[in-house]
Formats: structure tokens, sequence, C-alpha cells
């Protein structure tokens, strides 16, 4: 602790410092030679040709990546009007869940029921059902808009997600908290409003984050109900160039999002887990 | 504000912790709980600020039966304060929000007109420049001090301390009971369990030798370490002292 790591002083420094160069050089070895023999040895694999000009086309990357990028737009959109609604609904529902009061109880019901049959159904299929069934009514515009009804889907499913990531976190706070705040005459609400919501929430702020990452991902489903996002778009490139380059194009924009939102929410967990030692 | 407890029963499943608590509290006294670890002080001082339901028997603030189930123990911990042995501070808090959090809620009161209420209360227990640290900033003998100023804060009429210095090093031991020396010249009415026997015998005005969930000798500091009527009581003593 407190010295540089990368200017050794003590005897044991020195020892751990020479131990990672070698494993440095191993590692960095063996991947050299993973990654040279993928590319000498795919090339040669008698469909290769044909894969290449498929799904690694360049031309066709050049064409469509443009529209690509611009048909993430609406992910986004989708996602950033999706996100604050559902940690609105999920702290709703994590407070619900957990009310003592005997009159509230309908209320807790409702919560733990809606959280159960939210969690337990594939997002796929809350989608179609509330994305075709609603609309499916015959409503007037805008209410039969198929944007409306699938992100309502995905806000439904995953609040009950976020719902139960806020609980366990509720649930971490020790009890010794609420005694304290108890002992000094506060109220039940102002024990859970001023004392454990703000450590739980805290607490819970990397295992949410890995929830949105999913939501983002999550948003090319309502593709099978109608909006044009990035994953339809993508199809719609690959049939008009009969060409599943666009796919790899649209996996690249995912990944360009994912992976560091990703590594942050673990750089938060790997923080708060060394705070707590 | 007198605290009277009769015939104060409580068990935790079938295991009895408390087997029958007669004890009166008057303003200005100071009650020191000395007993073996498990010997029920903790649990005691709980049911006192209603943290804790008792099984049977009464509890009376000024002559109202606090303990009566569905009484509500809202305003009673505020006229009945509480520190811990683990301070319990609140960690997303800075010392000064911990301190104004339930005059605030409470009695409705603004920052603005509390913080030169509580400056005075940090500046007399040596923590002046200490108001906007986080808890986590704070050496023990610090939390703690700010855990018995958060109390303090709410007026509360009597003062229940569970063996606060117990968790502290050695040497931050002292600048805690000097806060209780303090406050006992004031004349706070103050129940302290603990097992700092020499500030016991220095300060309190009864001491109770709580042994299997009974005050089992009650009586000046001096009667108690002197002269110790029971076997118990001296078997306790001469391993603790
Ligand atoms: N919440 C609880 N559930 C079950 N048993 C409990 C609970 N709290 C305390 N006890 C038991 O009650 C008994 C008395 O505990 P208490 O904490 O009051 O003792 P104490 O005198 O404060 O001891 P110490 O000096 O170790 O703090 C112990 O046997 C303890 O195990
Ligand atoms: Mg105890």
């Amino acid at each position: 602790m407190g010295s540089n790591p990368s200017y050794p002083r003590t005897k044991r420094q020195i020892y751990e410092a020479r131990q990672r160069r070698r494993a440095n050089l191993i590692g960095g070895l063996s991947t050299a030679a993973v990654l040279m023999a993928i590319v000498l040895l795919v090339p040669l694999a008698p469909g290769w040709a044909a894969v290449k000009r498929v799904f690694f086309n360049g031309e066709v990357f050049a064409k469509t990546f443009p529209g690509l990028l611009n048909a993430f737009l609406l992910d986004i959109a989708i996602f950033l009007w999706c996100a604050p609604l559902i940690a609105v609904l999920g702290l709703a529902l994590a407070i619900a869940r957990d009310l003592r009061t005997p009159a509230l109880t309908p209320l807790r019901l409702a919560a733990v029921g809606f959280i159960d049959v939210f969690r337990g159904l594939p997002v796929i299929l809350v989608i179609y059902l509330i994305g075709f069934g609603i609309p499916g009514l015959g409503l007037p515009r805008p209410w039969n808009s198929p944007y409306l009804w699938g992100s309502l889907a995905l806000i439904l499913v995953y609040a009950a997600y976020v719902a139960e990531v806020i609980r366990s976190g509720i649930e971490s706070v020790h009890d010794s908290q609420r005694n304290a705040a108890l002992s000094l005459g506060l109220s039940g609400s102002d024990v859970m409003r001023f004392v454990v919501l703000p450590q739980a929430i805290r607490r819970v702020v990397p295992a949410n984050m890995n929830l949105f990452i999913a939501l983002q991902k999550d948003v090319a489903l309502l593709s099978f109900i109608g909006p044009v996002e990035i994953f339809r778009q993508a199809g719609v490139y690959k049939s008009l160039y009969a060409n599943f380059t666009p796919y790899l194009g649209a996996a690249l924009i995912f990944l360009a999002i994912t992976i560091p939102a990703t590594r942050y929410a673990d750089h938060l967990m790997n923080r708060q887990r060394k705070a707590r030692s | 504000m007198t605290l009277v407890l009769e015939n104060v029963q409580k068990a935790f499943g079938d295991v009895p912790v408390l087997r029958g608590i007669d004890l009166t509290i008057v303003p200005g006294q100071m009650i020191c709980l000395i007993g073996a670890s498990g010997s029920g002080k903790s649990t005691l001082l709980r049911c006192m600020n209603l943290l804790e339901p008792i099984d049977d028997g009464r509890i009376l603030l000024d002559g109202v039966e606090i303990s009566e189930p569905g009484h509500d123990p809202q305003p009673v911990r505020q006229r009945i304060g509480m520190v811990f042995q683990s301070y319990n501070l609140f960690p997303h808090m800075t010392a000064v929000e911990n301190v104004m959090l339930a005059p605030r809620r409470v009695h409705g009161q603004s920052r603005a007109a509390l913080r030169p209420r509580v400056e005075p209360l940090f500046a007399r227990f040596g923590l002046a420049d200490r108001m906007e640290h986080y808890p986590d900033q704070l050496s023990g003998g610090q939390q703690q001090r700010v855990a018995i100023i958060r109390a303090l804060a709410m007026r509360p009429e009597i003062m229940l301390f569970d063996e606060i210095t117990s968790a502290l090093d050695p040497e931050l031991v002292g600048e805690v009971l000097d806060v209780l020396r303090h406050l006992r010249g004031e004349g706070m009415t103050m129940v302290l369990a603990t097992h700092e026997m020499g500030f016991a015998r220095e300060l309190a005005d009864t001491v109770c030798f709580l042994d299997q969930g009974r005050i089992l000798e009650a009586g000046p500091p001096s009667q108690i370490f002197e002269t110790p009527q029971e076997a118990r009581t001296r078997a306790f003593l001469s391993r603790v002292l």
C-alpha cells in the first residue's frame, strides 16, 4: 500500500513485479499464437470465400453502416424514454413490496403479483401480448402505436427486475441503521426515505446498470412488432443486398455501447466491494 | 420526567431475557447497569426506548403506560434519546446532517434555523471543525460524539447509553467519557449500560447489577463496589475489577 508498484522497493515487490512480467509475457505469446492460427487457418476452410462475401463484405458494410447508425438513434430514444419510467416504477414497486401497514396489504399483494408475473415471462412474449394485443383492440391513433405499447412492455418487465434489485438493497441495510433512526423519533416512512433508501439505492447502482445494459439490447426486440430500429433496419438491408454484413454492423454498434458500459459497471462494483471490506 | 419500570419481562422465543425488572428513574439521576455479557443490559435499554416490545409488566413515562401494545412509540422516542455501541451514524450524510435530520423532520425546523442551535453542540464537544465530515472520515471517538450530539439535538429528557465506549480503541475512550461527565454536570438524566467500572463508581447515583435478566442488587456505587451483598455480584466484580 502507498508505494508505487512500478518502482518495486522491497524484496517482495521485486519478486511480484518479476512474476507479473512473466505472466504478461506468457499471456501475450499464447494469445498471439491463437490469433495467428485463426487468421492463417480459417481462410483455408472450403467455405471461407462464400462466408467472407456474405458476412464480411466491406462494400456492403460501408454502404449500410450510416443507415444503421441512424436507425440506432431510435433504439437510443426508446431506451431514453423507458429508463426513467422503469426507475420510478421499479422504486415504487420495491417500496410497495415492503409495506407493513395492514391497510395497504392490497397494494403489497399487487406489487408481489406484478413482480412475479413480469419476472416470470420471456420479454418477447410480453412484447407480443401487449404490443399486438392492445392495438388489436382497434384503438384510434395515436393509441395504436407499436412504439407506445412495445415500450410499455419493456417498462413493465424491467421495472419488475429493478424492483427486486432495489429490494435486495433495502434488505442489505443493517437493522442497526433503522433502530438508530427510530430511536430519534423519526416516523417509519421517514426512516425509509432518508435513511434506508438512500443507502440501498447506492449499493445497487452497479446491479441496476447491468439491467439497463440488458434493456438497451432488448430494445431490439421491439422490431418484431413494427418499429424500424437498428435490428429491423439491418434486416431490410440484408434483403436489399442479399448479404448478412449489415447484421455484423449492427452487432458492432451494440458492442460499442454495451462493452464500455459493462466495464464501467464492473468497475463500480469492484470499488464498492473494496470500500466495504 | 419520571420513568418507572414494573415487573418488566421479555423473552426471545423460549429464552427469557428479562425476568421481572423493577426500576425507577427520576430527573437528574444517573443509573449504571452492570453485569455479565448476556445478562440483558442492552435488551433492557431497548425496551425502555420501545425498540423491543415487552411481554409483560409495565413501563410508565410520567404515569402514562407507554409499553401498552398499540401505544404510539414515536413521541416517546422523541423524549428518550439513545446512543449505541456501534455509533450507527448514517454513512451517507455529513455529521451535521446526521444531527439535523430528526429535528428537521420531526419538528419541521429548517436547516437555517437549526444550524445556530447545533453549532454550539459541536463546539462544546470539540467537533467544530468536523461538522461537514462524513462518518467514514471520523475516528471512532469522534463518530460516537457525533452520535451523542445527534441524540441531544432532539432535546431528550432522558438519555440511554448502551456500552458506548466498548467499540473504541482504549485511547479514545476518555474523550467520550468526558462528554458523559459534561452531561452529568448539566443534570441530564441518564441510564448507562457499561463495562467501565471506574466510571460507574465515579459518577453513578445508583448502580444496578443485572444477572440473568434480574436486577440482583442495586445501590449507590460505594455499596455495590465495596460491600456487595450477593455472592454473584462479588464473583462478577472480582472478574472485572
Ligand atoms: N434479537 C434477539 N433475538 C434473540 N435473542 C436475543 C436477541 N437480542 C438479544 N438476545 C439474547 O438475549 C440475551 C441478553 O442479551 P443482551 O444483548 O441484552 O445482553 P447484554 O447484557 O447487553 O450483553 P453484552 O454485555 O454482551 O452487550 C442474550 O442471551 C442474547 O443472546
Ligand atoms: Mg449489550
